[in-house]
C-alpha cells in the first residue's frame, strides 16, 4: 500500500472533503499553514503537514480523523 | 424574493467589475475578504480618495453566514443606520440558564439586534461600493506578491485561471484562517484552546420570546463556552454553541448540538446547518507590518469573552482603511505601522482584560454557576444589570474583581 508523505512520515491526518462545511477552523489553527481552503475545497498541503492533530480537535463536525495506520495515496 | 432582487444586482455589478479589471492591474490598496471587517477596511480606504479593490474568496457576499448574528444598537450605528431590511429581532432581555436551570433574566431599554447577516454583509459592502472600492467575488487569493522585502501586491485564482495584482497595500481581512498574514510573515494561527469550534443551525416551528437572547452554561452543555439559543422572529432562531479545541479533543461542538436539540427540540425542523470558527483570544501582538495590515477575525479582533466579532472587526477595519489611505495619498508606507497602537487603544487592551475574565469564568464548575444564579435572582428585576451579574460571580472568584474593574474603568 503507498501511503501519503506528511512532513514527519507517514501523513495521518485524514480530512473528508464530502462532509466539510469549509469553515476554517482547522486552517487558523494549524502551525505549519499546511490546509488549503477553497469555496468548497480543502486538502492538506503534505510535505507542509507534522501530523500534530490539533486540526482534528478543533473540527466543530467531525471531518477530520486521526489515521494511526496513515492515509493511502490517491490512486 | 428580495434578497434573490438583490442578488442579481449584485451579479449585475460584478459583471460590471470584471470589465473594469481588464483595464486595472494595479491598485492602491487590496482588501482580501468581504466580510464586515473587510468591508468597512475598503470604505474607509475608498474615502481617502485611493483606489481599492476587494478580492471575496465565495461567490456571494454575506452567504454563508458562520454567526450567532447577535450585535448591540450601538456597535451597528457606528457604521450604519438601523434598517429593518437585516434586523431580524429587537432585543430586550437575556435569559442566562445556569446548568441546574434556574433562569436569570435581565431587561434592556435597546440592547440590540439579531441580524439578517446575508442582507447586512451585503448591505455594508454596498457601503464600501458606494464609497468608491471595487469588489470581485470568487476571487480566491492564494499567495502575495514581494518586493524589496515589502508586500507588493496578491496572487490569486479567478474562474479557473492564476493571476496577479500589484498594490501599495494589502489588507488581509480573511477570516479565521488569517493566512494571508502568514504569508507576510506575521504570526497569525491561533492555539486551539482558544479556538471555538461552532456548530449551528437555523430552526423553524420553535417557541421563542422574539426580543430575548437565551443563553446556556454547563460542562455538559457547552463546555469552556456556552450555548445561544437567538430569535429570528417568534418561531424561527438560530441556535448554536462554541467549545474550545480542547473539548474538541473528547467530544466536538456537533455531539454538544445533538444532544441539546434531541432534549428540547427533537423534532424541529432544520433549516441551516453549518459550521464556524471564532479566534477567542486577544489580538495578535503584530497587525501590520510594511505593506500589509490585518482587520477583523484575521487579526483576532473578537471579543474573547462574548465572542462577538463583527462590531469590533468593523472598528478594526475602519481604522486599518483610514490609516491605508492615509499612507497612500502621503506615499508613507512606514504609516500604516500604527495601526498596532491606534487599535489597542481603542479596543485591544479592553479584548485582554475581557481574556482574563473568561479564563476565570470557564474554570467555574457547575455548582458555582449554579450558586451565583440563586443569589442574582434575589435581585429585583428593576435593579438587574449585567455588571451585577459579574459582582455575584465575584463572591466566589474575588480576584476577577481587578479585571472587571478594569473594564468598567478604561
Amino acid at each position: 500500500m503507498n501511503y501519503r508523505q506528511a512532513k514527519t512520515g507517514k501523513l495521518l491526518i485524514d480530512i473528508l472533503p464530502d462532509r466539510c462545511d469549509f469553515c476554517g477552523c482547522c486552517v487558523g489553527v494549524c502551525p505549519e499553514d499546511a490546509i488549503e481552503l477553497k469555496e468548497s475545497e480543502i486538502f492538506i498541503i503534505d510535505p507542509r503537514c507534522t501530523n500534530c492533530a490539533k486540526c482534528v480537535w478543533s473540527c466543530p463536525i467531525e471531518v477530520i480523523k486521526f489515521n494511526r495506520e496513515g492515509v493511502p495515496a490517491r490512486s | 424574493m428580495f434578497l434573490q432582487e438583490v442578488k442579481l444586482n449584485f451579479f449585475i455589478q460584478n459583471i460590471l467589475l470584471v470589465d473594469n479589471l481588464k483595464m486595472k492591474n494595479e491598485y492602491d490598496i487590496i482588501v482580501v475578504g468581504a466580510g464586515p471587517a473587510g468591508s468597512m477596511t475598503a470604505r474607509f480606504a475608498a474615502e481617502q480618495g485611493v483606489s481599492v479593490l476587494i478580492l471575496e474568496k465565495d461567490r456571494d457576499v454575506g452567504y454563508p453566514v458562520r454567526c450567532g448574528e447577535a450585535i448591540s444598537k450601538q456597535g451597528v450605528e457606528e457604521f450604519i443606520p438601523s434598517d429593518e431590511k437585516w434586523i431580524k429581532a429587537h432585543i430586550k432581555k437575556f435569559s442566562l440558564n445556569a446548568p441546574d436551570g434556574t433562569e436569570v433574566i435581565i431587561e434592556f431599554k435597546e440592547a440590540g439586534y439579531v441580524l439578517e447577516r446575508r442582507i447586512f454583509d451585503y448591505e455594508l459592502a454596498k457601503t464600501a461600493a458606494k464609497a468608491g472600492a471595487g469588489i470581485l467575488t470568487g476571487a480566491y487569493v492564494n499567495g502575495l506578491l514581494f518586493e524589496n522585502d515589502k508586500v507588493a501586491g496578491v496572487k490569486y485564482e479567478y474562474r479557473g485561471e492564476q493571476k496577479e495584482l500589484r498594490a501599495k497595500i494589502v489588507i488581509g481581512a480573511d477570516g479565521v484562517e488569517s493566512r494571508v498574514g502568514r504569508w507576510a510573515g506575521l504570526k497569525t494561527y491561533v492555539d486551539f484552546r482558544d479556538m471555538e469550534c461552532c456548530a449551528q443551525i437555523t430552526v423553524s416551528n420553535i417557541s421563542v420570546e422574539p426580543n430575548t437572547l437565551y443563553f446556556y452554561f454547563g460542562k455538559n452543555i457547552a463546555p469552556d463556552g456556552y450555548f445561544w439559543v437567538f430569535p429570528k422572529g417568534s418561531d424561527t432562531a438560530n441556535i448554536g454553541l462554541g467549545v474550545s479545541g480542547m473539548v474538541g479533543k473528547k467530544h466536538s461542538a456537533l455531539f454538544f448540538l445533538n444532544e441539546f436539540m434531541n432534549k428540547n427540540y427533537p423534532d424541529a425542523p432544520i433549516l441551516t446547518s453549518i459550521a464556524g470558527g471564532v479566534p477567542s483570544t486577544i489580538t495578535l501582538r503584530k497587525i501590520s507590518a510594511p505593506g500589509i495590515m490585518l482587520a477583523g477575525d484575521a487579526a483576532r479582533q473578537v471579543n474573547p469573552l462574548s465572542g462577538g466579532g463583527i462590531a469590533s472587526g468593523m472598528i478594526g477595519g475602519s481604522i486599518a482603511g483610514k490609516l491605508a489611505g492615509e499612507a497612500v495619498k502621503m506615499n508613507k508606507f512606514e504609516y500604516v505601522l500604527k495601526y498596532d497602537k491606534l487599535w489597542y487603544d481603542r479596543l485591544g487592551k479592553r479584548h485582554e482584560v475581557f481574556n482574563r475574565i473568561k479564563n476565570g469564568i470557564y474554570n467555574f464548575s457547575d455548582e458555582k454557576f449554579n450558586k451565583i444564579a440563586h443569589s442574582f435572582n434575589k435581585i429585583p428585576y428593576n435593579k438587574r444589570n449585567l455588571s451585577k451579574i459579574f459582582a455575584h460571580a465575584l463572591m466566589n472568584h474575588p480576584s476577577l474583581l481587578v479585571d472587571i474593574a478594569k473594564v468598567f474603568v478604561v
